[in-house]
Parts: C-alpha cells; sequence; structure tokens
C-alpha cells in the first residue's frame, strides 16, 4: 500500500512541476499545444525511469569506490548517453514513435527534473512513505514523478490553447500570462496537501 | 590556430583528456575539503546540542544509537557532561522525514529543541526552527513532552499557521525523542 | 565588441531570466527569500564565468561531434568543485540552497552561453559575457526573492518592514513564485521596453 501512496503524493501533493520547481523549462516552453505536451511528456517519462534504474546502479558503483565526489558527472553523463541511445535505437526500432518523440529527446537532456530525481533517488532522500528507499520504491517514485509531469504540463497546455484566443493586455502576452497561469494551477494542487496523510491513515500504515 | 578535425581518434583523446583533467581536479579539491566538510558537521552538531541544552561546550560522553525494526536509524542520544540531548525523526511530515534534537531536563521537561533536517516547504516549514521556541508563538519549552498535540487535535500547542502538517509531524519526533529519552533514562536507575 | 557593451547585454538586452528565459528552475526554485535567490545567482554567476574562460580556451582543440559532451563534463566538473568548496565553507548556503546546486549543470543559461558565445569569442570577451549573464540573472533572482519575501513575510533580507502577521504566505508558496515572476516579466518588459 505504501507504494500506492509513493504513487500519489509524486503525481498529486508534491507534483515535480507545480511544487517542486523542478523540469519548468520544458513545463514553460513545449505547452502551447496539447499534442506535443503528450509527446514531451511520453519522452520524459521513458528517458527517466531507464535514467533512474542506470543511476541508481551507478551510485552503488561510485560509493564501493569512494567516489561519491563524482556523482552529478557520473549522472549527467549517463543521462546524455541514454539520450543518444535511446534516440538511436527508436529510429531503428520505431520509426512511427521516432517521429513522434524525436524532436523532444534532445531538449531531455538538460530537464533538470531527470538529474533531480536521479539525485533525489541515488541518495534516498525522496519521499519514501516510510518504507526503505530501494530500487522499487525508487522506480515507483520515477515512474509516479513522470505522470505527475505530464499531468501538470498536459493540462497546463490545454489552458494555453484556450489562452491564445484571449484577449490579453500587451505586457502580459506570452510569458507573463503564462506563468501567472501556471500559479493558479499551482494552487489548485495545493489542495491536495496533506491527503497523503490521510490516506497513509485510511491504509492504516 | 585551426579548429581539430571530428575524426575518431581527435574525438577519443580530446574527450579522454578532457575526463581526466576533470577527474584529476575533482580528486584534488576533494582531498583538500574533505576534512573542512567533516568538521563543520562535527560543529553543526556540537553547536546543535549546546543550543538544546542551554549551555557552552557541552561534552558528549556517550553516544547510543538505537535502531527501528527495519534497521534504520530511529533515534540517537547524547550524553554529555551537562544532561541529555536526543535525535528523534518523523517520517509522516509534509516532504518526508523531519529530524529534530530535543534536549531535556533532569525531570524530562524539554530544555532545547533545534530541527536537524526537513525537506518543508522552503521558507514555510522552516519556521518550526523558531515557531516552538521560548519567545515563539507555540512555545514547548518547558513542558513535559511524551503526548504533546496541537490544538486542532486537543493538545495545548499552537500549531504553525498554515502548516499543520508539519506542526503533527514536529510534535510527533519530539514526543519519540521523549520516548527514547525515558526509556534510557529509566535502563540507567538501576544501575546506581 | 567592447567589453562595456558585452556587460549591457548581458545585464539587459539578453537578460537571461526576463528576456531569454533560461533557467526557470532555479528562478523560482530558491527564491523564496531574497539572501537565497542571492546565493543562488552568485553561484551561477561563478559557475557562468568559469565555464566560458575554460570553454573559449579549448574550443579549437575540442572536435564539432563531441562538442555537446565535452562541454557538459567541463560544467559539471565546475559545479561539483563549486558544491564542495560551498559545502566546505558556506555550509549554511549549502543546505539552504540544496538539492538545486548539482542542477546548475542542466541550467540551460550555461550549455546556451557556451554554445552561443564562448565557443565563437575569445576568452576576454567570454568572462565580461559571463559577468554580464551572471549579473543579470543574479539581479532578477535578488528581485525575484526580495518580492517574496516582502509580499509572504513582511521582511527584506530578513529586516523586519512590517509584522509577519499581515504577510500573504502565498508568496512563500510555489503558486506566489509563479505569479510574481509573471508581473515581475510583465513590468520589466513595459518599463524597459524590450
Amino acid at each position: 500500500m505504501a507504494y500506492l501512496l509513493i504513487f500519489f503524493s509524486a503525481i498529486f501533493v508534491n507534483n515535480i512541476v507545480l511544487s517542486q520547481f523542478l523540469g519548468i523549462c520544458p513545463f514553460l516552453g513545449v505547452s502551447k499545444k496539447v499534442d506535443t505536451a503528450i509527446g514531451m511528456s511520453a519522452a520524459v517519462a521513458f528517458v527517466l525511469t531507464i535514467a533512474t534504474i542506470v543511476t541508481y546502479l551507478i551510485q552503488g558503483l561510485l560509493e564501493a569506490f569512494d567516489l561519491g565526489y563524482l556523482q552529478t558527472i557520473a549522472f549527467i553523463l549517463v543521462i546524455a548517453a541514454l539520450v543518444q541511445m535511446v534516440e538511436i535505437v527508436l529510429k531503428k526500432v520505431s520509426p512511427a514513435l521516432y517521429q513522434a518523440l524525436g524532436v523532444f529527446l534532445p531538449l531531455i537532456t538538460t530537464n533538470c527534473c531527470i538529474l533531480g530525481v536521479a539525485i533525489l533517488v541515488a541518495q534516498g532522500t525522496y519521499n519514501s512513505q516510510g518504507l526503505e528507499p530501494d530500487l522499487l520504491s525508487g522506480v515507483v517514485f520515477a515512474v509516479s514523478t513522470a505522470i505527475g509531469f505530464g499531468l501538470a504540463l498536459i493540462v497546463f497546455a490545454g489552458i494555453r490553447e484556450q489562452l491564445a484566443l484571449m484577449p490579453i493586455p500587451e505586457a502580459m502576452k506570452g510569458m507573463p500570462i503564462a506563468l501567472v497561469v501556471a500559479g493558479l494551477l499551482a494552487m489548485a494542487f495545493m489542495g491536495f496537501s496533506g491527503v497523503d496523510n490521510g490516506l497513509a491513515a485510511v491504509f492504516g500504515l | 590556430m585551426k579548429k581539430l578535425q571530428s575524426t575518431l581518434p581527435n574525438m577519443l583523446l580530446v574527450l579522454t583528456l578532457i575526463a581526466v583533467v576533470a577527474a584529476v581536479a575533482l580528486a584534488y579539491v576533494n582531498s583538500i575539503t574533505k576534512d573542512p566538510i567533516k568538521e563543520n558537521e562535527r560543529i553543526a552538531l556540537a553547536e546543535g546540542i549546546d543550543a538544546v541544552l542551554n549551555v557552552k561546550g557541552a561534552v558528549v560522553e556517550q553516544t547510543d544509537t538505537i535502531k527501528d525494526e527495519k534497521g534504520k536509524v530511529a533515534s540517537i542520544i547524547y550524553h554529555t557532561d551537562n544532561g541529555v540531548a536526543v535525535q528523534a525523526v518523523d517520517h509522516k511530515a509534509f516532504g518526508g522525514d523531519l529530524v529534530v534534537l530535543v534536549g531535556f531536563a533532569d525531570d524530562g521537561s524539554i530544555k532545547g529543541y533545534t530541527i536537524l533536517e526537513t525537506h518543508e516547504t522552503p521558507g514555510l516549514g522552516e519556521k518550526a526552527g523558531k515557531w516552538f521556541q521560548a519567545d515563539g508563538k507555540g512555545s514547548i519549552i518547558g513542558k513535559q513532552a511524551g503526548s504533546l498535540t496541537v490544538s486542532k487535535d486537543g493538545g495545548d500547542v499552537d500549531a504553525i499557521t498554515a502548516s499543520t502538517i508539519t506542526s503533527r509531524a514536529f510534535l510527533r519526533a519530539v514526543n519519540a525523542a521523549y520516548q527514547t529519552y525515558s526509556e534510557q533514562t529509566m535502563e540507567a536507575i538501576p544501575c546506581e | 565588441m567592447n567589453y562595456f557593451k558585452i556587460l549591457y547585454n548581458g545585464l539587459v538586452k539578453e537578460n537571461p531570466t526576463f528576456v531569454l528565459l533560461l533557467g526557470m528552475c532555479p528562478t523560482l526554485g530558491t527564491t523564496s527569500s531574497a539572501v537565497n535567490g542571492m546565493s543562488m545567482g552568485l553561484a551561477t554567476m561563478a559557475v557562468l564565468i568559469a565555464s566560458n574562460l575554460i570553454i573559449s580556451l579549448i574550443k579549437n582543440l575540442v572536435p564539432d561531434m563531441v562538442r555537446i559532451p565535452s562541454y557538459i563534463v567541463v560544467i559539471a566538473s565546475l559545479v561539483t568543485l563549486l558544491q564542495m568548496f560551498m559545502q566546505a565553507y558556506t555550509p549554511e548556503v549549502y543546505k539552504a540552497l540544496g538539492l538545486f546546486i548539482p542542477l546548475i549543470v542542466v541550467n540551460c543559461v550555461i550549455l546556451g552561453r557556451a554554445e552561443a558565445f564562448a565557443a565563437k569569442h575569445g576568452p576576454g570577451e567570454s568572462i565580461f559575457d559571463g559577468i554580464g549573464i551572471g549579473l543579470g540573472f543574479t539581479i532578477a533572482l535578488t528581485m525575484l526573492g526580495a518580492i517574496r519575501e516582502l509580499l509572504g513575510t513582511g521582511r527584506i533580507f530578513g529586516a523586519e518592514l512590517y509584522s509577519e502577521t499581515y504577510g500573504m504566505l502565498v508568496f512563500v508558496l510555489a503558486p506566489g513564485a509563479f505569479i510574481a515572476l509573471g508581473y515581475l516579466i510583465a513590468i520589466v518588459k513595459k518599463t524597459m521596453k524590450i
């Protein structure tokens, strides 16, 4: 049940974009259309999950050799290499999927939610709801985070599509109004705060 | 100077060179900063113990670590020449773990506390560091711990405005610290 | 291009926060107070100046095809160095900024300037570009931090202007960060006509 709790908490209560401030660049950058938002979310979910598993294993290696200070450098290289690999494999295996995700893949290297989640899981400092932070709960956390990212991005893109049709004061056009909308969305998500503790009580944890 | 061509040997050479230089620089700086970092952690703990016991330069005589059933560190007890400080954790705070250090007077009342680790909302959860102090709005100093609860739950401690969850987690951690403290001192008495 | 022009360019014309809209994660995540915003800005500036300098020096040694990975290794090493120094000599700041220090690596401002400026200019100009952009970033973060701190807690840099009781808590929290930045960008755009 604790896994369900991690799942719920990472999507709604501690949403990676709207309350943790990670992955804001793609959130603001590729949210003009719902279609592209869906593509980006899928690409992020894909890379985030694989990157979390690989970096978790690498962290074990680094710690074994007492090289903890190489963490940042090793992780970012792994993520960059992984993105390249995913790109090459997708191109060969599924050209259709590559067509859909291809343009987003290079952008993912500098998406800080990937590196951020990888570091959180490797250090075991994410909210594991009282579970021992291990690979399984880490992966559950990564997948849920990716879903939370996708949810925020797609909802936001839906709002921005409507927003594009509205008359808006000159100075507020573009990014300013988008940020204000993001703020309102974050406020809506704040309504979930504390729900995870309530659920924990219901589950008897 | 002409730009190097993108041939395989060139690329491999350059990447290896950069990686080696980077690794050497990092290893060197790591070796110089290692000791100050350890020293900082030690000072932070010593200052924390001094602050919660309301003394200067308390000397830790004995440290006991208590683990929970999963083998995680649940609490640490520092016996000093000036009293006992207990570190305890609550796992159900807003952003995960909340770690507190609580100092106890001989009668078991709270002498002082400090927060060692928090993942609460920046700027908000951090308020707990001041809120429950003697001059704060929800002072717990001098109170008997064990069953402290926020006023919303029928207790007599005022919760931090808009952070009931953090306040509850904080009080649970303080109560856990007292639990450990009383168990430890109970064991100590028969030895006399 | 003279040095003054490069500085002005980074501070105003290509201000990373208000004009280029880059590096939004630390901009929003670390500005719950003016001091935190300023520390983050200065940390980023230090990495930016060093990475601009190093990359402008090695730009001819790096073959085009491995350009990006090489730059990333350089930046990641610099960030790790900074992380270790901060942990050793400014532990308070290190604790306050937390996860956002290693995440300087993926701040698009740094890789962006490496690609767009340092890879095409000499070391002197690149340093000034680092200072200009870095200062622009620091000023933006300090402003946002000050606004959020004032509206949220009634203080600026910890000095109390009015009682915390009247503070609008939401500005310290996530929604307030987005909203404050939105209005700040709109106001800067309007007054600077950029």
